[in-house]
């Protein structure tokens, strides 16, 4: 109190404290540190700590019930036991089958969307809102809606094919050929509208004087479209395959809710199958080590594809 | 035809085929809402009504009344997600303004250290959580889900994005004239940023009330249930009918339609901002 007093009849107003510099420096070290502070203790306890834990829990064998005294350490045994391990595998596969199947198309349908919708169409935010939509929705209330919809006998989806003349259509989340697709369908279904609103922000940056040059050139859309709009776009497409891959790469809730990885093992994706490791058969450290094992898969391809980038991404 | 017409009657091409792809996205909506107001035999006839001819309410009803306390789901999520947001929001800020506006020593290491972790996808992270959750005593109660909700290295990345784009000059003058930089915080770069934290404050909300992986692995306990857990029960209830459970998912989402439609424009330029790399 009395330091403050001081230091307020020694400032005149409109003067600068007579501090050293390094006074200031530790002063504003501490004031930096108390703004950071609240982030940083939660970034510790949340992030920092759980990455640090699932590491070396995954050297572990653990049940939540045998307490900390319980933990045992088995060296790489969980990673040797995983070659072998036909679910995690299976896991795997399907995992990467989905991620090949959702993100070219949902990069595909919302560079297309946002390209149209960005300038060519009348109607512009109300065909913005519909095709966003579906994103803001809980995927919880979203899987439940789709499950009623893919049922295979009396759904609206297979009326609607068996109108069209199909005699057998699929089974959908039923049936062990198509449940994986199924889960596409609507993972592309929720996803496009949000990477489409990334790419109209991309579009944006795109400088006008590049079309109304081509368009003096007499260049056609089509042409514009591929030598202008998608390499000018190539930074915004960078940044949403780098988040889409690590999205899909996530897959839960629609498995969780609509499937639980079934028919037999076609649906299994690896979050899932660690969800029931954990939670059904209170495996944590074998948990931890598929969890290692897919953000290692995960980081190697976001590296792949930062090496990649010089190849293809427009650079100013 | 002259050319400019032709262009229009392309454009108005165009929008058809967006309009008719817009609609059928929302068709799967528009069929929760059709069946959560029909008979029960009459949600899967083929063709489908999409305007039920006999319609009722009485889904609503059964909602509301059945053994399922939908009520107090609402009444958690809205705990939460209010609770969470206002934290998330608050401490973001300060964190953003530390790494937009401060030097202090540390500072790039954290940064990385922050960048760092990005990489590691939030579901990988469920499982240890649950260990230091209950560590800390926390597990299966409501802060398991607002403490944590209230760290976002994203919100951090996407204000110091808006503080950083403003000019330094406000900042000098606010020194020199002697203000502490808590005053330059609230009095000066927040009042300038308000579309950037609108944005983060609704993406957060939507983000927060939909979340159904923290609370299933860290609720066990059905009087804290939020709605995207509770919803769940819809589909085990026995008696329960297709049009009881859209009756149920169309109440759950309305909060976040309203919202969504009230603060469109914030959404579309809180997902935009994300895109722009800073």
């Amino acid at each position: 109190m009395s330091q403050q007093q001081a230091a307020a009849v020694q400032q005149q107003p409109g003067t600068i404290p007579h501090r050293t510099a390094k006074q200031r420096k530790r002063r504003m070290n501490l004031i930096g540190w108390c703004f950071l502070l609240p982030s940083f203790i939660g970034f510790v306890l949340f992030r920092f700590l759980p990455i640090i834990a699932s590491f070396l829990l995954s050297f572990t064998k653990w049940n939540l019930v045998s307490g900390f005294s319980g933990i045992e350490f088995v060296g790489l045994s969980n990673f040797t036991d995983l070659v072998t391990d036909d679910t995690f595998l299976v896991s795997l596969k399907n995992t990467f089958l989905y991620v090949i199947g959702s993100v070219p198309a949902i990069i595909v349908i919302a560079i297309v969307l946002a390209v149209i919708v960005n300038n060519k169409i009348y109607l512009k935010s109300l065909s913005r809102l519909m095709i966003y939509m579906p994103y803001i929705f809980s995927m919880v209330t979203v899987s439940m809606v789709w499950l009623s919809l893919y049922s295979p006998n009396y759904g609206p989806i297979n009326n609607f094919l068996r109108r069209l003349g199909i005699e057998n259509p699929p089974g959908w989340v039923t049936s062990s050929k198509s449940s994986l697709a199924a889960l596409v369908i609507i993972g592309v279904w929720s996803m496009v509208g949000y990477y489409m609103v990334i790419f109209m922000a991309g579009l944006q940056n795109i400088p006008a004087s590049y079309y109304e040059a081509a368009e003096i050139d007499g260049a056609g859309s089509i042409y514009q479209f591929f030598k202008i709009t998608l390499p000018m776009l190539s930074p915004t497409t960078f940044y949403v395959m780098i988040t889409c891959i690590i999205n899909s790469f996530q897959v839960f809730t629609a498995v969780k809710i609509m499937t639980e990885g079934g028919p037999g093992t076609s649906s299994m994706v690896t979050v899932y199958y660690v969800y029931n490791l954990a939670v059904k058969y209170n495996k944590i450290g074998y948990a931890c080590a598929v969890s290692m094992v897919l953000f290692v898969l995960v980081f190697l391809i976001t590296i792949f594809q930062f090496k990649m980038q010089k190849k293809w991404v427009y650079q100013e | 035809m002259s050319v400019t017409n032709r262009k229009r009657l392309f454009k108005l091409f165009l929008t058809l085929i967006v309009l008719a792809l817009g609609v059928t996205m929302a068709l799967p909506l528009a069929w929760m809402v059709s069946a959560s107001l029909k008979p029960e035999a009459d949600i899967f006839v083929s063709p489908i009504k999409w305007i039920p001819e006999t319609l009722i309410t009485t889904n609503y009803r059964d909602v509301w009344n059945s053994i399922i306390p939908f009520d107090m789901f609402y009444m958690n999520t809205i705990k939460v997600t209010v609770i969470s947001t206002i934290g998330c929001v608050i401490i973001s800020l300060l964190s953003a303004y530390a790494f937009a506006r401060i030097d202090f020593t540390g500072k790039n290491v954290i940064f990385l250290l922050y960048i760092a972790t990005l990489m590691f996808p939030n579901t990988m992270l469920l499982v240890p959580r649950l260990v230091i959750y209950r560590f800390l005593g926390i597990y299966n109660t409501h802060l398991a889900l607002i403490l944590p909700g209230w760290i976002s290295t994203f919100g951090t990345f996407l204000l110091r994005q808006y503080f950083s784009s403003l000019p330094g000059e406000l900042f000098e003058a606010g020194r020199i004239d002697g203000a502490s930089e808590f005053t330059l915080f609230l009095r000066i770069a927040v009042p300038l940023i308000t579309a950037g934290i609108t944005a983060f404050t609704v993406l957060t909300f939507v983000w927060s009330w939909n979340d159904y992986e923290n609370p299933l692995m860290f609720l066990t306990n059905r009087p804290l249930f939020t709605i995207p857990l509770g919803i769940m029960e819809f589909k085990g209830e026995k008696n329960s009918g297709i049009g009881f459970i859209m009756a149920g998912s169309v109440l759950a989402l309305i909060p976040i339609f309203t919202v969504f439609v009230a603060a469109q424009r914030y959404f579309v330029e809180g997902v935009s901002t994300t895109g722009i790399k800073g």
